[in-house]
């Protein structure tokens, strides 16, 4: 704190100075700390005898790192902090902040519009698709799946484990259905969706009375019996072997494959497979934003205020004359159809589903996707999937670390740590999700965004 | 005000709520017993007795939290409608038979604001102005209308609440008196015929008690609700209602006007706790205080 002080009463110079004096410090004792466990490597050599050597790079790695961080925390890092406390303390109203925020929505949308014209642009057909498809569908998809769930977690307040069940049903819908009965994609993805949805409220039947802890518990077992029906109904799910060639999605009747009236030809560019990830990315845009569009009028009809009422205390709700049960059932319903959706969508993109695409861990991942963002905000859960599957996807891309770590490193093998990591850290400093306050759906005289702390998270 | 004490007998139509041998059983423990009153309309009437006495369970049965184990609880509406309440479930109760109910400890929707919790409470209305959330959310039909008119109807409220000027704060902000208004007036946003309040003065400072005794008068007069409540605070009780039925330990020892019920000797008895013998004295010394401390 005395540091802090400082800092903001003395000049520029005097700080870099002290800068450079505590980045000299820290570099020291990373030194010190980092000599014997990164500095020195042991090995056995031919011989069976145990030989070391140094690491004189790595070392040097850390101690940079450490001495430039510390530097940077101290000129940089705590006078901003201090800047920040001051004006949270003065209450600024700072009106060109919220102005950004407001247009932020827009601006995000136009640069998804424009964003497989960049890849391509930038680098090419060929190359976009690694952007597109890896980046941009992956990201889209849970996205989709973290608004879907948000409406049943988020919104209604019911603690749901097994969430990528829906998404399952969606794609072996989707999966099946093309398969044995040739039906095309645009019947089939409205069907998923009924389909996943028809599955919700068999699920929330049986779930009505539980709350909290018990219905997690019995909505993850939900998610296991899906998938282990999967799993062993070979004579139609070809058990672990999954369902392959599954036809693909076409635009009005036009394929996109190297035929004669495939999309290329009929436009007369080079035969790629990017056309058809670029079709892709549009469609689960398109998905993203029917479901933030439905999220956002029914957030203002009376059927998500008492979903969001039920969130706050279920006796009330009663006490209000709103039936409980269908409003749970819907809750549950219209969650498992965006899942239903986002699943028939990932169908006919990757051509192939197994059992194993819905384990577990993916339920885990959509939840944290939902609980990082901010329960109940689209905005904060947009932003948790592109920090979370972005980040994971990016993590492959990160070969300059194998210099530092030898070359037997694979980052993407850390994919659990650092989420793990990152969500501790995300929950120390923002308990309540990247945006933890809620916007009422209704005013008199001025929007006031709702605090986090008077909202619940709903006992199930 | 100026009624005969006891039961008389009155036409069928000024009996809103009466409650036949009312019996509910928890276990071996008889919370209530072969317990009947009749409530009528646009009266306020006060159900006290001591602690334990079984008055929240009596809320409850006529609420629909709990289903009696024995008796009958029948709504009279205005329009001469009638309903058995102990066979409703408990949201058909607010829904149809137009009971509302308040809570002994608040049960607001502390994430949302005030104006919210009001939106809330016209749930069923704005629902089928909404043709089921399906019309509404493709833009046709009434609904735009009529959660027009849903604001007007909370902002009556709020008005009648005097908390119209913390609208869009989330009702977990307000001052503990203000959120038992807004409990009070959320309860109203439900159109009842009859409200129920489980102790809405307590924990009440005294000029919170008077506004509240404003509140209650004005919901009588100008929307011709009966009211029931619940309370401890005699200065409430004695002030604003009009007729008073005393619980102890599950069954009715008094029911009359105020007047009537705090000059029972049995009444005193269960408050004071004393042998029936004794009851003589314990009058001779009510009576003695009543000049200087009741005034």
């Amino acid at each position: 704190m005395a540091a802090v002080q400082n800092s903001s009463t003395h000049p520029e110079d005097n700080l870099v100075q002290k800068g450079i004096k505590e980045g000299i410090f820290a570099g020291v004792i990373a030194f010190g700390l980092f000599l014997l466990y990164i500095g020195v490597v042991t090995e056995q050599n031919i011989h069976n005898e145990l030989v070391y050597r140094f690491r004189w790079f790595a070392l040097a790695v850390f101690v940079i790192i450490a001495a430039v961080g510390r530097f940077l925390v101290v000129t940089v890092g705590q006078p901003w902090l201090a800047a920040r406390k001051a004006d949270a303390k003065n209450k600024v109203a700072d009106s060109g902040e919220s102005a950004l925020k407001k247009a932020l929505p827009k601006l995000a949308l136009v640069f998804l519009l424009a964003y497989p014209m960049l890849a391509v642009g930038l680098a090419g057909p060929q190359g976009s698709l690694k952007y597109v498809d890896n980046f941009g569908i992956q990201i889209l998809i849970y996205v989709m799946l973290g608004w879907g769930l948000n409406i049943v977690v988020g919104l209604a307040g019911l603690l749901d484990l097994g969430y990528v069940a829906f998404y399952a049903v969606g794609a072996y819908s989707y999966a099946l259905l093309s398969t044995y009965f040739g039906l095309s994609f645009w019947v089939l993805l409205p069907l998923s969706g009924i389909l996943a949805a028809f599955w919700g409220m068999i699920l929330g039947f049986p779930v009505l009375r539980l709350r909290g802890d018990y219905l997690a518990i019995v909505t993850l077992a939900f998610g296991e019996i899906i998938r282990l029906v999967l799993i062993n109904w070979s004579d139609v799910t070809k058990g672990t072997f999954g369902i392959s060639s599954i036809p693909k999605a076409t635009l009005f009747g036009i394929k996109f494959d190297a035929s004669k009236d495939g999309f290329a030809a009929l436009m007369g560019l080079a035969p790629s497979s990017a056309y058809y990830k670029i079709f892709l990315f549009y469609l689960i845009l398109a998905l993203c934003l029917l479901t933030a569009y439905v999220t956002i009028r029914l957030r203002r009809m009376p059927i998500g205020r008492a979903w969001e009422a039920l969130r706050e205390d279920e006796i009330a709700c009663r006490a209000l004359g709103i039936n409980t049960v269908t409003t749970k059932l819907t809750a549950f319903a219209i969650g498992a159809m965006f899942g239903g959706f986002a699943g028939s969508f990932f169908a006919a993109r990757q051509g192939f589903v197994s059992p194993d695409s819905f384990i577990f861990m993916e339920s885990a991942i959509i939840l944290a996707i939902v609980v990082l963002g901010g329960m109940g905000s689209l905005g904060g859960i947009a932003v948790a999937a592109l920090v979370m599957i972005g980040g994971t996807e990016l993590l492959r891309e990160m070969e300059f670390l194998k210099v530092i770590f030898g070359p037997d490193f694979t980052p993407e093998l850390y994919r659990m740590l650092l989420f793990g990591a990152a969500m501790v850290l995300v929950m120390l400093f923002k308990p309540r999700g990247f945006v933890g306050s809620r916007e009422p759906t209704a005013f008199l005289r001025e929007r006031k965004a709702v605090s986090g702390s008077f909202t619940k998270e709903g006992h199930g | 005000m100026t009624m005969a004490p006891g039961n008389t007998t009155m036409s069928k139509d000024d009996i809103i709520l009466k409650v036949e041998h009312l019996s509910m059983k928890f276990g071996g423990l008889m919370a209530i017993n072969d317990f009947s009153f009749e409530a009528k309309r646009g009266e306020i009437t006060a159900l006290i007795g001591p602690n334990g006495a079984g008055k929240t369970t009596v809320f409850n049965c006529i609420t629909g939290f709990y289903k009696p184990t024995m008796g009958m609880i029948t709504l009279r509406q205005k329009s001469g409608k009638e309903f058995l309440l102990e066979r409703l479930p408990d949201f058909e109760i607010t829904k149809k038979a137009k009971v509302a109910r308040t809570f002994q400890n608040i049960r607001l929707f502390s994430g949302m604001t005030v104006l919210e919790n009001l939106l809330v409470a016209q749930h069923n209305k704005l629902m089928k102005a909404s043709g089921y959330t399906v019309m509404g959310l493709l833009g046709i039909g009434g609904y735009k209308a009529e959660s027009r008119r849903s604001i007007e109807l909370a902002e009556h409220w709020l008005e009648m609440a005097d908390l119209i000027d913390r609208a869009d704060d989330p009702a977990g902000d307000l001052s503990y008196g203000a959120q038992r208004r807004l409990e009070i007036a959320r309860a109203m946003c439900t159109e009842p015929e009859f409200l129920c309040l489980d102790e809405p003065a307590a924990g009440l400072n005294p000029a919170e008690s008077a506004t509240l005794n404003k509140l209650l008068r004005s919901i009588r007069a100008d929307a011709g609700t009966s009211i029931m409540l619940i309370e401890h605070d005699m200065s409430v009780v004695m002030e604003i209602s009009d007729h008073v039925v005393v619980l102890e330990y599950g069954r009715k020892i008094s029911d009359g006007t105020p007047e009537h019920v705090k000059n029972d000797p049995k009444v005193i008895a269960a408050y004071l706790g004393v042998d029936d013998d004794e009851v003589e004295d314990v009058i001779a010394t009510v009576e003695s205080l009543d000049g200087g401390a009741n005034g």
